[in-house]
């Protein structure tokens, strides 16, 4: 996991995305994205920077920030997992998956495990459904899922956190 | 060319998702250098409770196949290019030969499904081949008005939820002044149970860059933007890919087909909210902000992207502009009833057999499309209700099954035709939870800005949670209702406006059920896990003490060869014990 306090390299990689939303418009998104996609999360010091550099006020910022759920102000866990609650998969018993890997896991939807190697979070919908219920690991879609099947496949991961 | 053999592999998401990619790798490596067979990739046919799908054609006759792991690829090839064994355990559909889904695929009409399973969408050489483009030729030589008139007859209506008519939104934003105007695509599909605009994007992108080329020449604009939802990274991936093949050949970007006339198109990715999905939510997001609605009018016809007349449209209805214009209004008119005329896709899914993607003609009976086309509900299961329309919607009762998809059918029974998510239910399905699950997505999703939707929707969930949990009262009911009508009153979107209706159908058919949970603190789908209780049946169990050592949470006590007990105050409702039982002695109770 990155520290909160960034290194001259951190900045150096900030000031290289902000070159380029000089004076551009409609550029919250993308750059928050841009900024994402090299921290792995939105560090506030690179959204602070941001907003001081192209002169717009913090909270624009912050506020597209924590209006979509694609940004997070928290760094993430080394698998992502992301659990669908879509119709389909609810009516196929997701909310039973979501409570067994919480249980499993011990964190909260949203959080990251103490070991740092799995965040679990809850989506709207993975467009899955014949496959329900479904999760993605990563880039992975695993579909057909009881508690216990959503259990082994993290084991999976697991395991070859052992073998690297 | 002779008797060439085309394998085509279903690479859409759910494909993928199934295990379809290996087997592409391995027919790659199996078809490699053999003359006459040739390898294609191509996007979801529907038959998604089937996949991995290979599809093999010969000679104009198609045979599809299911469920193919890369050992299955091996026989087919075996069989097609050999003559070698059998393969016709694995066969679901075909042109020249009986097959188990040949009469699903029977009963459906294809327009906007056109190309998906049947080209390479990223190759625009297949999508030329199919007579692609030439909509967008035809449509350059008519003027304007032309084209417009001609959307106009063929009575084609806003696939994206709406229903708003096509033409006349076009004719709106012609007419409003100005040089500068855009063409927006709607690719958000943020309802859960959808998956419609996915499954073209991902099969068949041209025929959407095609139509909004044809709607940027029919009102006058020069750009073009897909909002496409982030979740969604391989239709993005193919809809770039598929850009960049357009402009190359000369369909977009400057002086389109040496006519003078100008337009191109960009993608922006949503970055993750519902409300987006909302036409003036969306263009605010295209800007770069908050995705919050607005007050219309003025709309977005006269007051569109950075406050310019632009035309919103969903993937669907794009997807539908080529084929009108190729084979007429009045080909695409004869299909449906009333005002609701040529098809609908929809994403059928839930507890149904043969989950997938289907385009019917509208006005089909949803009973003949859950049952015929869907094949019904599981073994031994009863059909209960169809949810339709995803939150904005609601729950259509099986009594109502007679009722014709049309814009104004559905919605007299309480629901909403919406984008075409589906989701069939049975009886282990509980519908006041199917509300309250309904509830809790609005209620996540409401962007804030209007109290009666950012409060009521909470009231509202607070209520079912309370319903749910065994501790409601029948006053609670009235609440409910008093509720529903103040937030679609007090709303200034849809998604307020709407998001009372999963509440109000399900109150209005099923009100038994909520009552049972009030009154006699029962759920009769053994859903809502306060209300029901688990039990080891004394004179069936073994003491195998397989339960107990599959419970997460170790409620499950007894000796080897002892009759186990589930301890209720423990327990946790995840009932995984149940199915691990070998002689069935584990049932789920409420009172
Ligand atoms: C909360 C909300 C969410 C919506 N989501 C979508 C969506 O995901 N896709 C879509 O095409 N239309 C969606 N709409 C409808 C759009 O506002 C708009 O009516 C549509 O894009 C117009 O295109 P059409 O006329 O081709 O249907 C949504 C509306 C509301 C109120």
């Amino acid at each position: 996991m990155r520290p909160a306090h960034p290194t001259a390299d951190d900045r150096t990689a900030l000031a290289t995305i902000l070159a380029k939303y000089r004076d551009g418009r409609g550029i919250a998104i993308p750059l928050l994205a841009d900024i994402q996609r090299q921290f792995g999360y939105l560090p506030p010091w690179a959204v602070d920077e941001a907003a001081r550099a192209l002169d717009l006020p913090a909270a624009e910022l912050f506020g597209v920030a924590t209006f979509y759920s694609m940004f997070r102000l928290k760094p993430l866990g080394k698998h992502v997992i992301r659990l669908c609650r879509g119709t389909a998969c609810h009516v196929g018993g997701s909310l039973r998956i979501a409570e067994e890997l919480q249980r499993r896991l011990g964190v909260a939807e949203g959080d990251t495990t103490e070991d740092g190697l799995f965040t679990l979070q809850f989506v709207a919908c993975l467009g899955c459904c014949s496959l329900a219920p479904v999760m993605m690991v990563d880039g992975d879609v695993h579909g057909r899922l009881s508690p216990d099947k959503a259990v082994q496949v993290l084991e999976g991961y697991r395991a070859r956190k052992g073998e690297a | 060319m002779a008797q060439e053999t085309v394998f085509r592999v279903g690479l859409a998401s759910c494909g993928i998702a199934s295990g379809s990619a290996p087997v592409f790798e391995r027919l790659n490596s199996l078809l490699a250098g053999i003359p006459g067979a040739r390898l294609q990739r191509a996007g979801c046919v529907g038959l998604c409770f089937h996949e991995p799908l290979v599809e093999v054609e010969r000679d104009g006759a198609r045979y599809l196949y299911g469920e193919v792991s890369p050992e299955v690829a091996e026989r087919i090839v075996a069989f097609h290019l050999r003559g070698e064994g059998r393969v016709e355990d694995h066969l679901v559909a075909s042109t020249v030969q009986d097959a188990p889904e040949n009469g699903m695929l029977a009963r459906q009409v294809r327009i906007v499904l056109r190309n998906c399973g049947q080209i390479d969408p990223e190759r625009i050489e297949d999508y030329l081949d199919r007579g692609g483009y030439t909509a967008l030729r035809k449509a350059l030589g008519m003027k304007p008005e032309e084209v417009i008139a001609e959307v106009e007859r063929s009575g084609l209506r806003g696939r994206g939820g709406a229903g708003f008519p096509t033409g006349l939104k076009w004719k709106f934003t012609r007419a409003a002044p100005g040089d500068e105007k855009y063409v927006v695509c709607n690719a958000d599909e943020g309802d859960p149970g959808a998956f419609m605009d996915r499954s073209v994007l991902e099969g068949d992108p041209h025929s959407v860059l095609e139509g909004m080329a044809i709607a940027a020449w029919a009102v006058g604009a020069g750009e073009g933007v897909i909002y496409c939802r982030a979740e969604y990274p391989l239709a993005v991936r193919r809809l770039q890919i598929a850009i960049a093949q357009a402009r190359e050949a000369g369909y977009l970007g400057k002086d389109i087909l040496g006519t003078g006339f100008s337009f191109d198109v960009h993608v922006k990715e949503g970055a993750g909210a519902f409300v987006c999905g909302e036409e003036t939510a969306l263009l605010a997001s295209i800007e770069g902000r908050r995705g919050m609605p607005r007050p219309r009018p003025p709309f977005p016809a006269q007051k569109g992207l950075w406050g310019k007349p632009t035309v919103i449209n969903n993937v669907e209805t794009f997807a539908n502009v080529p084929w009108i214009l190729i084979h007429g209004a009045e080909a695409f008119a004869q299909h449906g009833i009333g005002r609701s005329r040529g098809t609908k896709v929809f994403a059928l899914a839930g507890k149904v057999r043969k989950g997938g993607l289907v385009e019917v003609p509208m006005g089909m009976p949803l009973r003949e499309l859950i049952l015929g086309i869907g094949g019904g509900v599981g073994e031994g299961r009863t059909l209960k209700a169809v949810q339709m329309g995803g939150p904005s919607g609601g729950c259509i009762p099986e009594p109502l099954l007679d009722t014709p998809v049309d814009y104004e059918s559905i919605t007299a029974t309480g629901a909403i035709m919406g984008s075409g998510g589906m989701v069939v239910l049975d009886d282990t399905s509980c519908m006041v939870d199917v509300a309250r699950f309904f509830l809790h997505f609005t209620q996540g999703e409401s962007c804030g800005k209007c109290p009666f939707c950012r409060i009521g929707t909470k009231r509202m969930l607070e209520i079912l949670e309370r319903i749910t949990r065994g501790e409601g009262e029948m006053e609670d009911l009235d609440r409910l209702a008093e509720l529903a009508v103040q937030v679609k009153d007090g709303s200034l979107c849809g998604l307020g406006q709407t998001a009372p209706n999963p509440v109000l159908t399900t109150l209005r058919y099923f009100r038994d059920e909520y009552e049972a949970h009030i009154r006699d603190k029962r759920c009769p789908a053994k859903v809502c896990s306060a209300l029901v209780h688990y039990r080891i049946d004394p004179e069936t169990c073994i003491g195998c003490t397989l339960c107990a050592r599959t419970c997460p949470v170790g409620a499950i006590s007894g000796e080897r060869r002892k009759t186990h007990v589930i301890d209720d105050g423990k327990c946790v409702r995840c009932g995984q014990c149940a199915p691990v039982c070998p002689v069935k002695a584990i049932s789920v109770e409420s009172p």
